[in-house]
């Protein structure tokens, strides 16, 4: 006998359920959690390592960097004297809620308020994927030209800010940021963007500031650790 | 690339929904997916070619209808079609807006056989 299912299901439903469970787990420790996405080579690590430097000592930041091959990343940002730990992906092009899971497992999360998970480098697949984080972060930079939110709109879509990158570098492309920002804005104009400089340290202060708001909005940080210690010990 | 893991994900909710509905073979599989959804139909229809393959989905039809995309204006509550991935409210030109349909990844409906008369 031949019969039709009715089925509706959402063939990412595994993934959202591990990532569901992965926010649990991120609020209960009162850490606010961003995914940080960008094209390879447009400076994620570059941005870790200059925000490492700007924030430590006000708040306790932890890194999950996901690469194809190599722990080189999670060693650049254990030489800043944070937690770090490298999700190998074996050619897979994006993380996901499972891998963020066993990841967690290798993180003593007790002193930590930030955890920024850099994801593979690829403007495609990551921006299906969602980890649990709170926030979608993006990196473009300039040297991959201002017509990048045409062709990658659903990335550009997704994130809540998107840092453009090597300002510096500005004078040597034919990059034109207000192109950017306007096709942006068509896309999402609730997004906020700053503009920076990884390498001189330029446009720094509105994106740290945006931070520390989260991390405080999310109880932790220097301002927020009476309320985030009470949260841990209702959580128990 | 990241077909091959949807297709993946695919394989099981049609060998999990056969298995609670007692069909011995199955022969049609419908699904939706939103046009701003990161997916490539003729990839998902490789890779799960290539996934399927010596089970009980393989040689299976996949019926794919897409989406389009469509979205609110949270300000004057006009909900519109999305042209040209512009998403500013065309009455008010608004951009804050809610995405309502587009990224759909969705098995609609699977038809096979029982094996009963």
């Amino acid at each position: 006998m031949e019969i039709k299912v009715p089925v509706v299901r959402n063939i990412l439903q595994a993934n959202e359920r591990l990532a569901a469970e992965n926010r649990k787990r991120f609020d209960e420790a009162g850490i606010f959690v961003v995914n940080l996405m960008s094209s390879p080579g447009a400076g994620k690590t570059s941005l870790l390592e200059k925000t490492i430097d700007e924030l430590r000592g006000r708040i306790g930041i932890a890194v999950i960097e996901g690469d194809l091959q190599s722990s080189y990343d999670a060693e650049r940002i254990q030489k800043k004297g944070v937690q770090a730990v490298q999700i190998n992906t074996d050619g897979g092009c994006h993380l996901d809620g499972n891998m963020i899971q066993i990841a967690l497992d290798s993180l003593d999360l007790s002193s930590v308020d930030l955890l920024i998970i850099e994801n593979v480098g690829n403007l495609v697949c990551p921006a299906e994927f969602n980890l649990g984080e709170h926030e979608k972060i993006m990196i473009l930079s300039v040297a991959e030209g201002d017509d990048k939110p045409l062709k990658y709109p659903l990335m550009f879509q997704i994130c809540s800010v998107l840092l453009v990158n090597k300002i510096d570098l500005l004078p040597y492309t034919d990059c034109d940021v207000s192109k950017i920002r306007e096709r942006v804005r068509q896309l999402n104009a609730k997004g906020k963007i700053f503009e920076i400089s990884c390498r001189t340290g330029d446009g720094f202060a509105p994106w740290l500031s945006w931070i520390e708001e989260k991390v405080a909005e999310h109880g932790g940080g220097t301002a927020g650790q009476a309320g985030r210690g009470l949260r841990r010990q209702q959580s128990k | 690339m990241h077909e091959l893991a949807i297709a993946e994900s695919l394989l099981e909710i049609i060998v999990d929904e056969s298995n609670r509905h007692g069909l011995k073979r199955i022969n049609k599989v419908k699904l939706q997916i939103g046009e701003f959804a990161a997916v490539v139909p003729d990839s998902l229809m490789f890779c799960f070619e290539m996934v399927s393959r010596d089970t009980a989905a393989a040689g299976v039809v996949i019926e794919i209808e897409s989406v389009g995309v469509t979205a609110r204006c949270d300000k004057c509550d006009l909900s519109f079609d999305v042209e040209n991935k512009i998403f500013l409210c065309p009455r008010c030109g608004e951009a804050a807006l809610e995405l309502l349909s587009g990224r759909e990844l969705t098995v609609m409906s699977i038809e096979g056989e029982t094996g009963e008369e």
